[in-house]
């Protein structure tokens, strides 16, 4: 709401309520100033820069870095990685859990066991999760291998290993879809089932007629927050993936290559470069994202 | 109708034994973590698949001998007291900026508000350079406050909050207004207290996501002994690759207290997940 054009003095009350409003979001505004704004242009700057030694003293050199970058197969390929990961990662993690969801909003008996056991990676810390499966893969001793009498190189294989990483975070990710759908599928009306239940719909048909249009805020919500989590993958990545690992360029992430550059190799100005272009790409998605919303979710 | 109880109990059948196998899918990789922590590194490498119980003895002890050598207390102590004071200061200074953006009426609160949006849309990884370069700059790698560092202020918390204080009705502040409260009273009195639920979330929401952040704790504390479980286990994995009971064990220890956490607050967790949303 728009005050009126002619404004006078503010009343006392209206300072008054100023002036501690903005001693409360003081800390918060100082904050993103300091930790997040400040933060992001001086990123802008040093990928313009070359870093010295011992990470000191950056001096300009212009588009040299994006040149290097945008002509080392390095980066597309890490690029192209990190969409593949998605690929596999936002798709079944989203089709599984909303099939897990729809049948724990069925009301069942055991219902919140189960549920228990979905979420339960999603308080595990990455980390544990990816030595664990690292474990599991492993290609002499792993469970794997041994149950299904294979000799399958899963993780160091490329082209096995980045469908590995991707199943690790299905595995991890399946039970935070599962949650965030169900509360999405509470929201809709029990009217809509049971006037199809009157008319003979049967469930099938009932999940892709009411559930399905009705959810698709929801789904939408999680498909865009899930493509932009997997395009920022990089703890299960370099968990799993070993410095030494045969199929490292095949499957190492954009943000594992950031990390490479700028805190391994203290490269800032280039890791900067990189973290830039991932930045620039994630910005391109949102806006793809944003527009195909209006065309796919139903607003009834 | 007897075709319709058939079809009924039919598909709950279907239901069930897919909800059966995706839980040991679920299960098998922490069954197996916890049953290689308890072997010796000889029988966690036998090939039978089989083999799935320590035959000689429980190896209890590898617990014991990975919380000495990697020093699992001083871990335990960074983890904690870094998702403590995250949370501390998250809901602190959320808590106050949601009041007075979801109440309050002030000169530049579009713009300001639009700066705590902006922050959300924005991927993390392009603020960790220039944050190192200051924590490095203010000489506190290797401590808790630089653990701390980057998640003193929280513009999805600020948002969580500022949609919590908006849902209050109204008549409560006018009353309290009309009682002679000033606005810090109302705020701490009245209004902060309602937005327990949304609090609660962001709490949780804070401690998982410090919990489980990986390259942050890398990066600031690398040293062993200051630095956090996540990151410990990074460093483990490069000291014992080949001894699989001892890197199980490890994992076990790291993964624990915020299991127990999780089953005894489950619904906490739950609900505040689903009303968090949010990008983790």
């Amino acid at each position: 709401m728009k005050e009126k054009a002619p404004r006078k003095k503010r009343t006392a009350a209206q300072k008054r309520e100023a002036v501690w409003a903005w001693a409360f979001v003081a800390p918060t505004i100082i904050g993103l100033i300091v930790l997040n704004y400040y933060p992001a242009v001086n990123t802008v700057w040093q990928s313009f820069c070359k870093t010295g030694d011992f990470g000191r003293g950056n001096t300009f050199i212009g588009m040299t870095n994006y040149i290097s970058a945008f002509s080392n197969t390095e980066t597309w390929q890490s690029l192209w990685n990190t969409i593949k990961y998605a690929i596999i990662e936002v798709p079944f993690g989203v089709v599984i859990a909303l099939i897990l969801a729809v049948f724990l909003n069925k009301k069942l008996k055991g219902t919140s066991a189960f549920r228990t056991i979905f979420f339960l990676p999603m308080v595990c810390a990455p980390a544990a999760v990816a030595m664990v499966w690292k474990w599991l893969y492993n290609q002499q001793f792993g469970l794997l291998n041994n149950v299904f009498h294979t000799n399958v190189a899963w993780i160091s294989d490329p082209n096995i290993a980045w469908i590995s990483i991707g199943v690790i975070g299905v595995w991890s990710i399946i039970g935070y879809n599962m949650v965030l759908f169900i509360s999405g599928l509470q929201e809709i009306p029990g009217d809509y089932y049971e006037a199809a239940e009157i008319d003979g719909a049967t469930g099938i048909r009932q999940f892709f007629h009411i559930t399905v249009p009705l959810l698709s805020p929801t789904t939408f919500f999680i498909v865009q927050t899930r493509i932009i989590g997997a395009l920022t993958i990089f703890d299960l990545m370099f968990m799993v993936m070993d410095k030494t690992n045969v199929a490292l360029q095949k499957t190492q992430s954009i943000v594992y290559l950031f990390y490479t550059y700028a805190f391994t190799n203290g490269d800032k100005g280039y890791g900067a470069t990189i973290v830039v272009i991932l930045v620039i790409f994630i910005m391109l998605i949102t806006v793809i994202l944003q527009r195909a919303e209006k065309k796919m979710v139903y607003h009834a | 109708m007897q075709s319709a109880r058939a079809r009924n109990i039919a598909s709950k059948v279907i239901m069930y034994v897919i909800l059966v196998i995706m839980s040991f899918i679920m299960l098998v990789p922490f069954v197996w973590m916890i049953l290689t922590a308890l072997k010796t590194n000889q029988e966690a490498i036998s090939v039978d698949p089989f083999y799935i119980f320590p035959a000689h003895g429980w190896h209890w002890e590898n617990f014991a001998e990975v919380w000495k050598s990697y020093n699992f207390v001083l871990l335990y102590k960074n983890t904690l007291l870094m998702i403590l004071f995250r949370v501390i200061c998250a809901c602190l200074t959320a808590t106050m900026a949601g009041y007075a953006f979801g109440r309050l009426r002030f000169p530049g609160k579009n713009f300001l508000f639009a700066l705590v949006l902006v922050q959300m849309m924005i991927p993390a990884q392009i603020f960790i350079i220039p944050q190192y370069l200051m924590v490095s700059g203010l000489g506190i790698l290797n401590t808790v406050t630089g653990l701390v560092f980057p998640g003193i202020v929280t513009a999805f918390g600020t948002y969580l909050l500022k949609t919590g204080y908006e849902g209050l009705p109204k008549d409560l502040e006018e009353a309290a207004d009309i009682d002679g409260c000033n606005i810090g009273q109302r705020f701490l009195r009245i209004m902060m207290p309602l937005t327990r639920s949304s609090m609660v979330s962001l709490g949780i929401f804070t401690a998982l996501f410090a919990f489980k952040d990986l390259m942050w704790p890398m990066i600031v504390c690398t040293r062993a002994e200051t630095t956090t479980l996540s990151a410990g286990l990074a460093k483990m994995q490069g000291q014992f690759s080949s001894d699989y009971p001892t890197m199980m064990a490890a994992a076990v220890l790291a993964v624990v207290p915020m299991v127990v956490i999780y089953v005894i607050f489950q619904k906490q967790f739950v609900e505040g997940i689903a009303t968090s949303g949010g990008k983790l």
